[in-house]
Formats: C-alpha cells, sequence, structure tokens
C-alpha cells in the first residue's frame, strides 16, 4: 500500500497541528470541577476535564501535576482553554505554560467571587472562544505532524499474536516518514525490560530505560505486600490466556516493531529530540497512560485490546483495534480496526498494519472513534505520591 | 488447512490456541510463525481461544519459552498436549 503523504489537520500557532480541535475548560483542582462543569454545561461545544487533584501537591510530584495540566492545554487537539482554579497563582502558572503556545488561554480564581460569579465570566469567556475556534478549518498538514502514542488493555494471548504486532508494523511503516511516536507501561515491560533496554538507539537511552525500570522494580519491592499477582498478570489476561507478568511484557513490547527509541521521558514531558520513537515512564492503567502522552503533545492514539478495554480520552482519540473475534463478536462497537484475521490466517501482518494506517488516518481526518462516540473522555492524572 | 495453534518461535515449547477451543484427542494444525513451518500435536485437555498447549512434556523447574524467551517456571509437571497456565506455571519475578 502507498502511504499518504499527508492528513487534514487543524494548524496551531506554534507549528503544531492537531487532529481535533477542543475547546477545554480546565480545572486547576478538584474543587473547581464543579465550576469548570457548570461552564461546560453552559456553552456547548466546550468540554470539562474534571480530576481529583491538585491541592496540598509538593515537589515532583507537583511538577507533574502542573506538567499534565500545561500539556493537556498546550496539545495541538485544543484550540483553546479557560482554566479555572480556587487560587489566582497556580491558575495563572498553568495560564501562562499553555499561552507560551500561542493559542487563546484565559484564566479564574473562585476564591472572593464564588462558583456562580465564576460561571458566568467564565462562561463568556468560553463563549467567545468556541465561536472563534469554531471557524477554524482543517488543511493539508504532512503525515510527519502526526504524533503517535501507544498503549495495550485488557490484553490477552491474541494481543502479542496478533494486534500488538499490528501496532509494531505501522510503526515501522510510519516511523521513516518523520513522525513521533510514543510508547510507555514501564511496570509491564517487567520480564522484558533487558530485551526492551538493548532498543535504545544510543547506550544513553538504554542506561536511562534500565534506570527508570529499576527504580519502578524497586518501589515494588518495597511496597508489595505477598506477590502482586492480584494485580498482575489482572484476572481480564488470564481469562485470555496470559499467564505471567514475561508472557504479558513479552507481547506489550510487540508494539514498537522493529523500532529503536530516542530517548526515555519523564510522565507527561515534552519530546525534544525530534522525530522517531520515544519511552515514557507511566503507569500502565490506561487512563492514567493516555492522559499523560497527550500531556506530552501526541494527538492520535492506538490501542490493541484483547478481551475489550474500553478507555477514550477527552482531548486524544484513542483507536482500537483487537485480534480476538469473541471480542469483535460481543463488544464490536468499541473497535476501530478489527484484524481477528490474522489468527485465520486470512489476512497477513502487513495488511493488517495497512489496515490500521488507513484506520489512524481516517481519524486523524476527523472520523469519530467508538470511544469519542461512546462518550468515554478518561481524563486521570497520576499521583506520585501523598500529599503535604 | 485451518490452523488451530499458533507458536510464536522455533525455539519456544507452548503454543497459542486461535479457534474458539480445542477438545480433548483433537489433532491440532500448528503453524510456527517465526519461519512459517507447520507441526501437529494431539491435545489431551480442552483448551479455549487464547490459552497454551505444551509442545513437550515439561517437569517442575523448567522454563516456559515464548516468543523465544522465558516467561516463567513450571510449578506442576506438564504432559504434552495439557493446558499450560496459572494452576502449573508461576513468574519468576515475584
Amino acid at each position: 500500500m502507498e502511504i499518504p503523504k499527508s492528513f487534514l489537520g487543524y494548524k496551531r500557532e506554534n507549528g503544531r497541528a492537531g487532529t481535533r480541535n477542543h475547546v477545554i475548560i480546565l480545572p486547576v483542582d478538584d474543587i473547581s470541577n464543579a465550576c469548570a462543569e457548570a461552564v461546560a454545561n453552559n456553552i456547548k461545544g466546550t468540554i470539562a476535564l474534571p480530576h481529583s487533584y491538585g491541592r496540598l501537591q509538593f515537589g515532583a510530584d507537583l511538577e507533574l501535576h502542573f506538567r499534565t495540566m500545561i500539556g493537556t492545554g498546550s496539545n495541538p487537539n485544543v484550540a483553546a482553554v479557560i482554566v479555572i482554579g480556587i487560587e489566582p497563582k497556580w491558575t495563572k502558572k498553568i495560564v501562562d505554560g499553555i499561552a507560551k503556545t500561542g493559542k487563546p488561554v484565559e484564566g479564574f480564581h473562585i476564591e472572593r467571587t464564588g462558583d456562580i460569579g465564576t460561571v458566568m465570566k467564565a462562561s463568556k469567556k468560553a463563549q467567545e472562544l468556541v465561536m472563534w475556534a469554531s471557524e477554524k478549518q482543517r488543511e493539508e498538514c504532512p503525515i510527519s505532524d502526526l504524533w503517535i502514542s501507544v498503549k495495550c488493555g485488557e490484553s490477552d494471548t491474541t494481543s502479542g499474536l496478533a494486534s500488538n504486532p499490528t501496532v509494531g508494523n505501522l510503526m515501522d511503516k510510519l516511523e521513516p516518514l518523520g513522525v513521533h511516536l510514543c510508547f510507555g507501561e514501564t511496570s509491564e515491560l517487567t520480564g522484558a525490560e533487558k530485551v526492551c533496554a538493548t532498543r535504545g538507539a544510543t547506550k544513553e537511552a538504554s542506561d536511562k530505560f534500565m534506570k527508570t525500570w529499576s527504580s519502578y522494580n524497586d518501589f515494588i519491592l518495597k511496597e508489595a505486600t505477598d506477590d502482586l499477582s492480584e494485580s498482575q498478570p489482572t484476572a481480564g489476561n488470564i481469562a485470555g490466556g496470559l499467564t505471567t507478568i514475561e508472557e504479558k511484557a513479552f507481547g506489550n513490547f510487540q508494539k514498537i516493531g522493529s523500532c529503536k527509541f530516542v530517548d526515555v521521558l519523564e510522565p507527561a514531558e515534552e519530546p525534544k529530540k525530534g522525530k522517531g520513537l520515544y519511552f515514557m515512564d507511566t503507569s500502565s492503567a490506561a487512563a492514567e497512560c493516555v492522559t499523560l502522552q497527550a500531556a506530552a503533545g501526541f494527538n492520535i492514539h492506538l490501542f490493541p485490546t484483547g478481551q475489550g478495554n474500553i478507555v477514550g480520552n477527552p482531548i486524544e482519540p484513542v483507536v482500537k483495534l483487537t485480534a480476538n473475534p469473541l471480542t469483535v463478536k460481543g463488544m464490536g462497537e468499541h473497535i476501530d480496526c478489527d484484524v481477528s484475521k490474522i489468527l485465520s490466517r486470512e489476512m497477513n501482518l502487513s495488511e493488517a498494519g495497512d489496515r490500521l494506517i488507513e484506520t489512524t488516518l481516517r481519524v486523524a481526518n476527523g472520523r469519530l472513534t467508538c470511544a469519542e462516540a461512546l462518550g468515554h473522555k478518561e481524563f486521570v492524572m497520576t499521583k506520585l505520591y501523598r500529599s503535604a | 488447512m485451518a490452523t488451530d495453534i499458533i507458536i510464536h518461535d522455533q525455539k519456544d515449547n507452548v503454543g497459542v490456541v486461535v479457534i474458539e477451543k480445542i477438545t480433548p484427542k483433537q489433532d491440532c494444525n500448528c503453524w510456527i510463525m517465526e519461519n512459517d513451518s507447520s507441526t501437529n500435536i494431539q491435545s489431551m485437555d480442552e483448551i479455549p481461544l487464547g490459552h497454551k498447549i505444551a509442545m513437550v512434556d515439561l517437569k517442575e523447574g523448567d522454563t516456559i519459552l515464548k516468543y523465544g524467551h522465558d516467561i516463567g517456571k513450571v510449578v506442576k509437571s506438564i504432559k504434552k498436549g495439557e493446558h499450560v497456565h496459572v494452576h502449573n506455571v508461576k513468574t519468576k519475578k515475584w
């Protein structure tokens, strides 16, 4: 298949391109969720991103909070942002961070005004921004403007056999075209960590990966009460035939094809070394991982599943694929790309990779994903440790 | 001929069932992805889609190989054709 050289995206002020054109209402903290949701309810076409944190955090955990907030607002799938927080200082810090992209952003704080006054002021601005954004048109953008993140979930043996290698095949075909790629899931590489480390493009990248994985593993060994057999593999993984974390990890690892990673990113850190594949230190929980990747600037996500994970994200479209025919039969409304014919050998991996590229480009051009049509917009912040 | 079981790597001692299920005494066609070759095995158990079958006899302490890599250890001996899963295999990690 000849791979199209372009897609139709929204060109942003900072030179990036979006696959979506969202106007988001971003609460700084948990207690500002009500205000943000009220604004999104008032002004049609906007979307609130409620979450659970943002108070009394400190150190690296607070830095991650700001990086996730600012990164989410800065994502090219977002046209404009309203930030609402309880206090002015942290609200302004997030507004200033997002403003560096050049996109319209305005902050409101609730203290001294209350919810009702804040909702009124923020709603007026949100109306102005959403009507402005509604005139944005899709334009032809080079395929290298795609930043593709990947994460698998509710995996079973069909994931490692077919749907993850399909993503790997897509990576092998798109990497030479200059796209950015990102995989994560530090914990779910356990067992395959040494093999994964050999896929660093440089010794520095390999060493950084092993350091990141070892730090996670030390934490597990310190905190685990018995073993992780209730958590890894999950009950869903086991029902699907996965027996050990090592088996899950080698299946997981199929998603990067034969690509090498150029750098290792902190959670929600924006890639800075140009095109190519990056590893990000993330949780393996679906919504947390996708939220971090979206905050790093990735504009379309590929999600292979075995038993049928249903996750979505409010700003980054999540394309699902599966090779499990029972999942296609039982919950087909969640599957954007069916590659189950790989198992019956009626489709080879390259054909499956081509089909996934076609689906990815249709979604990049505007086709809704199953998760978007079904209203999945899980926005889950990662919290590193207890608050002050 | 339809494929009942897929084996990732020539070195693997387990295969994955890729039809809805296989039944005891079923003669199964296996396809080895790595070198596009075929082999056969008779199953001993009923094994559902996605679950593993032992391609050889395995004894306690043996290493299970899949993708050509170590994915855990045998904790209860397994006969060729039997179901391989959490009841007879455990991680080496924890």
